[in-house]
């Protein structure tokens, strides 16, 4: 019972990783985000991982930063990112919400688990959410029939891998690499290892994400992971573009590149 | 500290580092090993002859505790109470803060860790940090607010000096806080190799608990001193709140005497109701900030609100979560006290007993100003109120000359 399960298992029946793709919502506008979103999805990311902007963003570098910086300072509130939930959910796309928490927990746990739902979000990924401190979430995504995505690090025990994972529904997240987010020239060597310890304990698709920037990385992390998710690289198109629509070429040309590389992997 | 005074069992916080429905982690997983090796150590530390030896010997030998508890006579007399200051500002490295870096550091060199990095305000803490990493032969960095680092800069200056790396952080509003982010960004990418050593009693678990138990010698020296000067405990402690440590470590050793009242100050700043200020208690909700579960100056939507206070080591805008816990359950009282009130009882303090308080510690004595004709009412008396002097003033002495009128603009 997994909403995002099925954006897994197309991938799996045309055999490939799915290709996730991170925006904030809110930048640089409402509007502006809808349609990098859009555009998103049409170069074929799969899935949308719309993340709520922060005014302090622990896992997030540089650039995720600044984007979220653009987003508040024009007074992006998480009613507008449940309205850009539901605008992108309705190309079809599936759209996984990424958040600090405590946005959530000032909008009220159980309400927004409620509004996420309705609009057609498929759950939470929670990056300073663990299971130890998410029993009002396991309730609420219980009730909402939403699903919920912890991260796994290669810092995490194995007790502590296992015990994340039962929690998690939908996909697991597998941090590459010790750090935050952003584009790095090199892919982990830790994330492969970290995938088979999560095999070793589940079925849930295995997502990585943290660094992932060209083409050939997803190509590279694809021939390993379930999910290749991506976000700073995605996130700089529109923050470096001399406008919106230099912006949404260079996002729509990542996109596409992304896209192929879930699909043709490496060699 | 020595063995016999660990927290007896029953204590919060809770094994998973709750206050009530305060505290515990809110963290990335990347950093649970890191925290729960820590929790290890420290526990391990804290029932360990050798280490609380070597401890209590680095505070008396380096830090120079137990400080005085001195009867400020000529403030006493302004005050109309008995005013004992608790002299933390008499520390080696001026503060409060060298109690909890020591602590640290012992801890750090016991995980073989080679590498520290702490976030800093004022500055104090990153001096405090900076001299031990230099004593115990650690690389240290320290990421400050830029704007800190402006109004701090003899503090930048210290750091540099005695051989830390000192970052300014140009994010967000340039503050503690985007300090603190950033030391975090840089604990989760380098974790192996480094211990955070947080400066205050706050962050996620196991670190409030971690901080007060370093740093409540505090107030197990002052009930001493208070019961050898007069014969009896004092009718109440008053501290500055930032973070939290100061006041925590004056508070803890008073929490179980009852008749003592327990009295936080926070900044005020240019007035709660402005909107300005520093007040995460009176003026904030609870929320999640930086690891843990308490009060945030926070909008509706749950993001934090930059706070203001005169005091750079006051302008947090969160505070310790055990701080939540002790207000909402009644055991101490926590209130404002504005820009221009601290800065009145530093003068007060300058001119009557010729000792110049840190700003953060002013705003405990104009704290202490306000409640003392409050508790004489009550008790029919001259209250005795024991106020944590918790840093000097030298590293103000630009803000406080600005403030007064009596610096060169051009400085
Ligand atoms: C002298 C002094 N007092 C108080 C504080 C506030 O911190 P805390 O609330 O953790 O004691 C600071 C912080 O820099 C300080 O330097």
């Amino acid at each position: 019972m997994s909403r995002i399960g099925v954006a897994f298992d197309k991938a799996r029946a045309d055999g490939r990783a799915v290709l996730v793709g991170c925006m904030p919502a809110g930048f640089p506008t409402v509007e502006g985000s809808i349609a990098a979103m859009k555009a998103m999805v049409d170069e074929g990311v799969d899935v949308i991982e719309v993340e709520i902007p922060y005014s302090d963003p622990v896992m997030d570098g540089p650039v995720i930063q600044k984007a979220s910086d653009i987003a508040l300072a024009g007074g992006v509130r998480t009613a507008d990112t449940l309205r850009v939930i539901e605008a992108v959910a309705a190309t079809g796309a599936q759209v996984v919400t990424m958040t600090y928490w405590n946005p959530i927990e000032q909008y009220g746990v159980d309400a927004f688990a409620r509004d996420l739902a309705a609009a057609g979000g498929t759950g939470l990924i929670t990056p300073d959410l663990i299971p130890d401190e998410a029993d009002e979430w396991l309730a609420a995504s219980e009730a909402y029939g939403l699903d919920r995505t912890f991260l796994v690090s290669p810092s995490s025990t194995d007790a502590r891998l296992r015990m994340t994972v039962e929690h998690c529904r939908g996909f697991v997240y597998a941090t590459a690499i010790m750090g935050v987010t952003g584009a790095r020239a090199q892919t982990s060597a830790a994330a492969p290892v970290l995938v088979s310890r999560v095999r070793e304990v589940t079925d849930l698709p295995v997502g990585v994400g943290l660094g992932v920037g060209t083409g050939a990385q997803a190509g590279t992390v694809a021939g390993y992971a379930d999910g290749v998710i991506v976000g700073s690289a995605l996130v700089r198109c529109v923050l470096d573009a001399p406008d919106q629509a230099a912006g949404l070429a260079a996002l729509r040309a990542l996109s596409a590149e992304l896209a192929e590389g879930v699909r043709n992997p490496a060699r | 500290m020595s063995a016999d005074a660990a927290a007896p069992a029953g204590r919060l916080p809770d094994a998973a580092g709750h206050f009530g429905r305060f505290g515990g982690r809110f963290v990335p997983e990347a950093l649970v090993a890191a925290l729960d090796e820590l929790d290890v150590a420290y526990r391990k530390a804290m029932t360990d002859e050798d280490f609380l030896a070597e401890f209590d010997a680095l505070l008396r030998d380096y830090a120079g505790t137990p400080s005085l508890l001195y009867e400020a006579r000529r403030f006493s007399a302004r005050a109309g109470a008995r005013i004992l200051l608790k002299r933390e500002d008499l520390n080696h490295t001026g503060a409060h803060k060298v109690r909890n870096v020591l602590g640290q550091a012992l801890l750090t060199k016991r995980m073989g860790k080679r590498r520290v990095i702490a976030e800093t305000g004022a500055g104090q803490h990153g001096v405090a940090t900076a001299t031990a990493a230099a004593l115990f032969d650690l690389e240290c960095v320290v990421y400050m607010g830029e704007v800190d680092t402006e109004r701090q800069a003899l503090n930048v200056a210290r750091m540099r000096m005695l051989g830390a790396t000192v970052v300014p952080v140009t994010t967000g509003s340039r503050t503690l806080k985007d300090a603190m982010n950033e030391a975090m960004r840089d604990w989760v990418a380098n974790v192996d190799t480094t211990h955070y050593l947080i400066g205050t009693a706050a962050g996620p678990h196991p670190f409030p608990e971690l901080v007060r138990d370093f740093v409540r010698g505090i107030g197990e020296e002052a009930r001493r001193q208070c019961l050898d000067l007069t014969g009896a405990l004092p009718d109440a402690v008053a501290a500055c709140v930032g973070g939290g440590s100061n006041a925590l470590g004056i508070f803890h050793a008073f929490v179980p005497d009852t008749g003592v009242r327990l009295y936080g100050f926070e900044a005020g700043g240019e007035g709660v109701e402005t909107g300005r200020h520093a007040a995460s208690i009176t003026g904030g909700r609870a929320g999640v900030l930086h690891g843990t579960r308490t009060y945030v100056l926070q909008d509706e939507d749950g993001q934090t609100i930059e706070s203001h206070s005169i005091s750079a080591g006051l302008d947090y805008p969160g505070v310790g979560p055990e701080h939540a816990w002790l207000h909402d359950s009644g055991r101490a009282t926590y209130l404002p006290v504005d820009d221009d009130e601290a800065m009145a009882a530093f003068e007060l303090l300058c001119r009557t007993e010729g000792i110049i308080p840190a700003i953060e510690s002013a705003h405990a004595l104009a704290g202490a100003l306000k409640i003392a004709p409050r508790l004489a009412a009550e008790l029919g008396r001259e209250p005795v109120i024991v106020v944590n002097l918790s840093g000097r003033g030298d590293k103000d002495v630009h803000t406080a000359g600005g403030y007064f009128g009596i610096l060169d603009k051009e400085q």
